[in-house]
């Protein structure tokens, strides 16, 4: 069990998201970082779909009542244990009585606290996902207030004790972002200039970006009729231009049915950049084929199996046959030196 | 029927030979179904462009196919107006593999004549109060159409209207075939909170709103019964390709109705449409 000090600017629980409803009209919602997200349930040992803590832009700050093993992903929330800083992308133990606090984000926008079994809300249509402007999931639905006590579930899947994560799976978060995106649905409903504008120019993400959608400014997008389409499903990721000519990106919030025309989708593993990009920063648009997308994808899979991987005890397997043996003179005294190679 | 490939199209076996997989169309005689990309993990198969009850019926059927099909792969499928994005793994099955399987199911779709006595869909009678602070915008709908209240909620309440799709809200029905003679455009400025339950009309289209929202619709009545409700067995009253027939009660029966569906004593009212 742990409480809530002080809420932060927008913290909610989600896990991967409320899938199997949209036909009803049911957003998925979940994280909006899903690496961020899943690394952190990794550190500390939790199923893939634990529900977790996300953080936007100014963080919370909770006391344990309990010792607790938890960790702490995305952005850079400079996060303090009793005063004393720790480590971003690692997990820790939270002795009981302490408090964990979280401040502006230093880089990124949403951070991630996952705590060892999952917060234990109840799951509403199979998701413990906070879609707030339906008033579902999370903590009756909303946003996380002062004096919130939070419990602790049982979503464990492997062994897990205090660990940082090798520097080669930290994601660096910059102001600009390049962002890959396959065409379609509607990009027949572009000129080819139009097409050629948008991956050609910078576009600024603006104030109005949320958990719903990123609404960007830059080179107007024309269409070669109209903007609007009867209304038809919307991805995660999906690109709306409004006749107004900017575009809007639809995010883990998006309502399920949209009435732009999309000229095309950020891939899958591209949305964590997104995710953490903050108003004021740039976005270009980079075209791929459909085989780069799924060999993208297939790259982040592999990545959760290597960073699991990363975390198991490294085990020091000797071989004779690989011992090597030299006498080395330091300083006029002689030694016996035996070498062997140590594999993992 | 004929299913036709555009030239750049591939097959299941040409993908795994790694070749380049682009739009589809299939043609199906009467119009061509159109294969679209929605990112990696999405698949359009677009029936039309418009709106149009025989499409809608299309893309329904199709759904109802895939739901029963489990096929491995797919994680889900979201019919709309005029088109179904079928959420897949690519991981787990090609674009191509998936697109050759969507066109088996459409063949099989044309080729078959609809059965008598299967079922369509369910028709769900909708309780509405009209008027009064229930329908603060019935009097403007009268009025538009030169109509007296009374004729306004007879025409409202003459006919089933299909569920095209669900989206906006949870719940939130996207019903067609309402007649023109009640059509009344959106409020300019939208209003902030809608009462959950309000029943309303834009334009020629009709709905109510299942949870409390901002919405510029014309109000013209409000039903006690509660489409959405996340922690009830069955979240959802009707699904995408039902029918809604709304019915005028008395604000007596209105709060009975509001009462029973408080505690969980309210059995809505639904038959099954037999195909005709």
């Amino acid at each position: 069990m742990f409480t809530t000090i002080n809420p932060g600017f927008f913290t909610t629980i989600q896990d991967e998201g409320r899938w199997g409803y949209q036909a009803y009209g049911m957003p998925v919602a979940g994280a909006m970082d899903r690496y961020a997200y899943r690394v952190a349930n990794l550190l500390v040992g939790n199923k893939p779909n634990a529900a977790a803590i996300e953080m936007t832009m100014l963080g919370a700050a909770f006391k344990f009542d309990d010792e607790q093993l938890v960790a702490i992903c995305g952005a850079d929330m400079q996060a303090k244990l009793n005063g004393a800083s720790v480590k971003n992308w690692s997990s820790f133990i939270v002795p009981k009585g302490s408090e964990l606090r979280f401040e502006y984000a230093a880089s990124g926008c949403r951070a991630y606290l996952a705590v060892r079994g999952g917060i234990d809300v109840p799951s509403v249509l199979g998701s413990r996902s906070t879609y707030t402007r339906a008033k579902v999931g999370g903590l009756q639905g909303r946003a996380l207030q002062q004096g919130d006590v939070l419990d602790i579930g049982q979503d464990i899947d492997s062994e897990a004790g205090p660990r940082t994560l090798a520097a080669q799976y930290i994601p660096q978060y910059d102001q600009k972002v390049t962002l890959r995106v396959l065409l379609g649905p509607q990009d027949d409903m572009f000129p080819a200039e139009a097409i050629a504008t948008f991956f050609g120019s910078c576009y600024t993400i603006t104030e109005e970006a949320d958990r719903m959608g990123y609404r960007l400014e830059g080179a107007k997008i024309t269409h070669i009729d109209k903007a609007d389409i009867v209304s038809d499903a919307l991805c995660f990721g999906a690109i709306q231009i409004p006749a107004h000519g900017m575009p809007i990106i639809m995010m883990a919030d998006r309502q399920t049915t949209g009435g732009y025309a999309k000229i095309g989708t950020v891939i899958g593993p591209d949305l964590m950049k997104l995710a953490q990009a903050k108003p004021g920063d740039s976005v270009r648009f980079e075209k791929v084929e459909e085989p780069a997308a799924v060999e993208a994808l297939r790259a982040e899979r592999q990545l959760y199996l290597q960073i699991l991987e990363s975390f198991k005890p490294k085990t020091a397997v000797l071989s004779e046959s690989l011992q090597r043996y030299y006498q080395v003179n330091v300083g006029g005294t002689v030694y016996s030196v035996a070498i062997q190679e140590v594999f993992e | 029927m004929i299913l036709a490939r555009s030239a750049l199209a591939g097959s299941c076996a040409e993908a795994a030979a790694g070749l380049k997989q682009t739009e589809k169309v299939v043609d199906d005689g009467m119009d061509s179904i159109r294969l679209l990309n929605a990112g990696e993990q999405g698949l359009v198969v677009e029936f039309g462009r418009e709106i149009n009850a025989e499409l809608n019926k299309k893309v329904h059927r199709l759904a109802r196919k895939l739901a029963a099909q489990t096929i491995a792969g797919i994680t889900e499928v979201v019919p709309t107006y005029r088109s179904l994005l079928v959420y897949f793994d690519p991981l787990k099955i090609s674009r191509a593999c998936l697109a050759d399987r969507i066109e088996q199911l459409l063949a099989a779709q044309e080729a078959q004549l609809p059965e008598q006595g299967e079922a369509i869909g369910n028709l769900v009678r909708i309780p509405v109060c009209y008027g009064g602070e229930f329908g603060p915008d019935l009097e403007f709908v009268a009025q538009h159409n030169g109509l007296t209240v009374e004729e306004v909620i007879r025409i409202h309440t003459a006919t089933p209207y299909q569920v095209y799709m669900l989206g906006f809200t949870p719940g939130f029905p996207y019903l067609g075939g309402m007649s023109e003679k009640i059509a009344a455009p959106r409020l300019e400025k939208p209003r902030l909170k809608i009462p959950a339950g309000s029943v309303g009309i834009a334009g020629s289209q009709t709905g109510f709103y299942p949870i409390e929202s901002p919405g510029g619709w014309r109000l013209i009545g409000r039903t006690p019964i509660k489409a959405f409700h996340p922690e009830s067995p069955n979240p959802f009253m009707f699904a995408a390709g039902d029918f809604l027939q709304f019915t005028s009660v008395a604000a007596d029966e209105f709060y009975a109705i509001q009462r029973r569906v408080d505690n969980g004593t309210y059995i809505p009212e639904i038959t099954s449409l037999p195909r005709g």
